[in-house]
């Protein structure tokens, strides 16, 4: 092959504009996908990670009182509700919470290991409930115990009752004592008063997944308490394969108890509704850098084959020439192939050179992760595999010129 | 002389429709892709008071100190305030107008028997947050400064709740019941629903959804306990519980905006921030220097980072896309100018001058464009009207077809691809005439 290189590239002289516009089509092409690919991958990891509970079998209920009721009747009202929701027949547990995993935003504190500390340790979400909670959510226990009924405490609207206990994540046990003896140690939540680590779960994920929680990932805590403050959330887990049971047997039951409640529909829910609220925007950008990744790709070929049909049509006179002096189909095929390849590999040179640039850019402006040099090699094969396949068909039909061209006129 | 270039490249576009449809297509991608992700990026990166926003300023004071913060936040004061310095600032009322403020959720019990109560979301303010930001009443009005003194339950509600509630007719005197309270209505709000959400950017993040239902004043909904609804920011946890409690502490959690008409009286209320922190320390209770900061809505947005960098982020790889289209049309006209040298020759042999060839190529790209552009609106037209699939209610809603963004769909479809001819010809106004007719 290396014999023909010579020619093509003084060919290739004589399209100079040509060959610029496909290499320079290539080399943004490249660059765009890269970074393109790169954060779809980004997104999707981060819309599939696991929240540690039992998804499949939990529902929300986001309660709120209507009219006045004082915090007292609230909590009263908050008992009897569970007890009514415990003994639906498709419910097999219940407990109540300040929020959940995934519902966006609310309480996290600081936390230190030294009530004396300056500067905090980490920050972690906080989720109240009561000794059902562990069982409701379906977080696996890994080491210590559960709550007992005598621990849950009750917290006035805003009040901040720290309990003597806590249930923490591995995550979080293990950022505040590395060597993990976390388990019987206390814990300070912006607060000179301990809480003692009786237990520590697998996983559970955060109440929020943006950029700012992401540095304290899973990193959250369980509480045994019940608040309500203008409302609270009933964690349900349905029996296996009776979620859509539940989901319409639980605000029935509700509503019976105490008709002036509101249960918000934007709020709560089952986890695929939970779900594609709060990564609703990373799933709808994944699709939108996907589809312009598509359109662009395909018309970079169409414009690969567009431009080289001009070139195949302008030489047909040469390419007669080639074969009467005795070139063969193969090699008119491989001359075509070859001269993409030549500008293809100047264009994804210039390409990787612009990824990494846009990329570089994109930290500083936008918080993003640093590119990784796979998605650029998985780019770079593409785009040769893309220029090649697009140069199929005018190759193909370069090779099929008659040697008799040679001798037509025009 | 321009019907016949437009008959020209009508036959020369047909003569080759593979190669014509591939660039129509090109532009209308490129253009409908770049114009529907830049709709969304003018409305979320749009003045939402164009004619005021010069005027209307958010203070902040640094009640937290040095150790209350994270390193990251270059010692920027926090975005909302303390009960204690936002209604100082209001009793002093240094500024035109002004308004602490703060969201609340209340239920709304409607009067009718058997209608389930509902949640609805709206604001604390006080009387001179309506004449400072320009709200459109339907009927009645805000209410006074005496409304405020006296903590009167009064509310001003949105048109789609009067709606909901009276069936459109004016409701100014009647009674709404407010979290187990009756509240007198006194003005009811034309359609008003500005985004960004200026005057609470802390917890809208920008955007929301739903309107804004009802406003009660500030001082009526601190003294019967409608707490705050948006987000509550302590350094350190209060010693009091309850909403009572909050009123006491550190925690930020109000809004606060002033107007202020001319530079004199900004730097007049600069001045009156700074002192009143020093005020602050000499008390003791600011153990730090003055850090104060006093920015226009405009400034403000920019500071809270209001558009979201995924928006940015898409309309740069929309233009990326459109630019790579433009490449691809250049490309694609060169090699369709060129192949007709033998005719350009003949032409110029004939007696055209170069200017005459440039105008023929020109009105043809000009044709591609106008092609490429009216694809480019029925695909922007739809690319709008589907941007609710893939961004967030919130944005999505936001972005509207009108005929300024019409108008220019199609002008950058023409410019664009004319420009992307000016390349092609150039080359093709050089053909050498006595060449092509010898080789020919």
């Amino acid at each position: 092959m290396s014999m023909h290189i010579q020619p093509i590239l003084a060919a290739l002289r004589r399209h100079k504009a040509g060959t610029v516009l496909i290499a320079l089509q290539i080399a943004l092409t490249l660059a765009i996908v890269c970074n393109a690919m790169f954060i779809i991958q980004q997104r999707l990891a981060h819309l599939s990670e696991p929240t540690g509970v039992d998804e499949a079998n939990l529902l929300v209920i986001p309660n709120q009182w209507a009219g006045h009721m004082s915090p007292e009747q609230a909590d009263a009202q908050v008992r009897t509700d569970l007890v009514a929701l415990r003994q639906l027949p498709s419910v097999s547990d219940a407990s109540p919470s300040d929020a959940y995993p995934l519902s966006g935003g609310g309480w996290d504190n600081f936390i230190m290991r030294k009530p004396e500390q300056l500067t905090p340790t980490t920050d972690a979400s906080i989720y109240l409930g009561d000794e059902h909670m562990l069982d409701t959510l379906g977080v696996k226990l890994i080491a210590g115990r559960n709550f007992n009924a005598a621990e849950v405490v009750y917290m006035a609207p805003r009040q901040v009752v720290i309990p003597s206990v806590v249930i923490v994540t591995k995550a979080l046990a293990d950022h505040l004592y590395p060597d993990g003896s976390a388990l019987g140690k206390p814990i300070y939540a912006m607060s000179t008063t301990p809480t003692v680590i009786v237990g520590i779960v697998e996983r559970l994920q955060r109440q929020g997944v943006s950029q700012w929680n992401k540095a304290y990932a899973y990193e959250s805590l369980l509480w045994p308490a019940r608040q309500d403050a203008t409302g609270v959330y009933y964690i349900v887990h349905a029996k296996p394969g009776q979620l859509a049971d539940a989901m319409r047997e639980v605000p029935r039951a509700l509503y019976a108890q105490n008709r002036l409640r509101i249960i918000d529909p934007d709020d709560g829910g089952s986890y695929v509704q939970i779900r594609k609220r709060i990564y609703d925007s990373d799933r709808g950008m994944a699709i939108l850098l996907a589809i312009i990744s598509a359109v662009l790709l395909a018309i970079t070929a169409a414009g690969i084959v567009g431009l080289t049909s001009f070139w195949v049509g302008q030489r047909r006179k040469q390419i007669g020439v080639r074969r009467a002096l005795g070139a063969t189909r193969g090699d008119i095929l491989s001359y075509f192939l070859t001269e993409n390849l030549l500008i293809g590999i100047g264009g994804v040179a210039v390409g990787v050179v612009l990824a990494i640039a846009i990329n570089l850019w994109m930290v500083t402006q936008f918080e993003m992760a640093r590119l990784s040099l796979i998605y650029v090699g998985i780019g770079v094969i593409a785009l040769l595999a893309l220029g090649q396949g697009a140069v199929l068909a005018p190759a193909i039909r370069a090779s099929k010129v008659s040697p008799v061209e040679a001798t037509r006129s025009v | 002389m321009f019907s016949y270039y437009l008959e020209l490249a009508l036959r020369s576009l047909k003569r080759s429709p593979g190669l014509t449809a591939l660039m129509v297509l090109a532009i209308g991608f490129g253009v409908a892709a770049s114009m529907t992700s830049w709709s969304v990026f003018r409305a979320v990166s749009g003045d939402p008071i164009p004619w005021k926003s010069s005027k209307l300023f958010v203070p902040q004071i640094d009640a937290w100190g040095p150790s209350g913060r994270s390193d990251k936040d270059d010692g920027e004061p926090s975005d909302a305030m303390n009960y204690t310095d936002a209604t100082t600032l209001m009793r002093e009322h240094r500024a035109k107008l002004q308004s602490a403020l703060y969201q609340i959720a209340p239920s709304v019990v409607p009067a009718q028997a058997g209608r389930h109560p509902m949640n609805v979301s709206g604001h604390a303010v006080y009387g001179e947050f309506f004449p400072m930001v320009d709200a459109p009443f339907k009927y009645g009005s805000g209410w006074s400064a005496n409304d405020d003194a006296q903590r009167a339950a009064v509310a001003v509600i949105s048109a789609k709740l009067n709606e909901k509630l009276f069936g459109d007719t004016n409701s100014v005197g009647k009674s709404l019941n407010i979290e187990g309270k009756d509240y007198r209505i006194v003005g009811v709000l034309d359609k008003w629903n500005p985004q960004p959400r200026y005057y609470d950017v802390v917890n809208s993040g920008g955007f929301s959804e739903g309107v804004e239902d009802v406003f009660v004043p500030f001082q009526r909904a601190i003294d019967v306990g409608i707490p705050n609804d948006g987000n509550t920011n302590c350094n350190e946890t209060p010693k009091e519980s309850g909403f009572v409690g909050l009123q006491h502490s550190s925690c930020v959690w109000i809004a606060f905006m002033a107007e202020l008409d001319d530079s004199s009286a900004v730097s007049t209320y600069r001045d009156y921030l700074t002192a009143y922190a020093r005020d602050q320390q000499k008390a003791g209770r600011f153990g730090w220097a003055p850090n104060i900061r006093l920015r226009d809505v405009p400034a403000f947005l920019e500071h809270e980072h209001v558009v979201p960098s995924d928006t940015k982020v898409s309309l740069l790889v929309a233009v990326g896309l459109l630019l790579v289209c433009l490449v691809n049309t250049i490309g694609l006209l060169l090699a369709k100018f060129l192949r007709r040298s033998g005719e350009i020759g003949v032409r110029r042999a004939l007696g055209a001058p170069r200017n005459a060839i440039y105008a023929q190529f020109l009105t043809e790209a000009g044709v591609v464009g106008l092609a490429g552009g009216v694809l480019g609106l029925l695909l922007t037209g739809a690319g709008v009207a589907s941007v609710g699939f893939v961004l967030p209610k919130s944005i999505s809603d936001l972005a509207r077809l009108d005929v300024s963004l019409l108008v220019i769909t199609l002008l950058v479809a023409v410019v664009a691809t004319m420009l992307a001819g000016l390349y092609p010809t150039f080359r093709a106004s050089r053909v050498q005439p006595a060449w092509q007719l010898k080789s020919n």
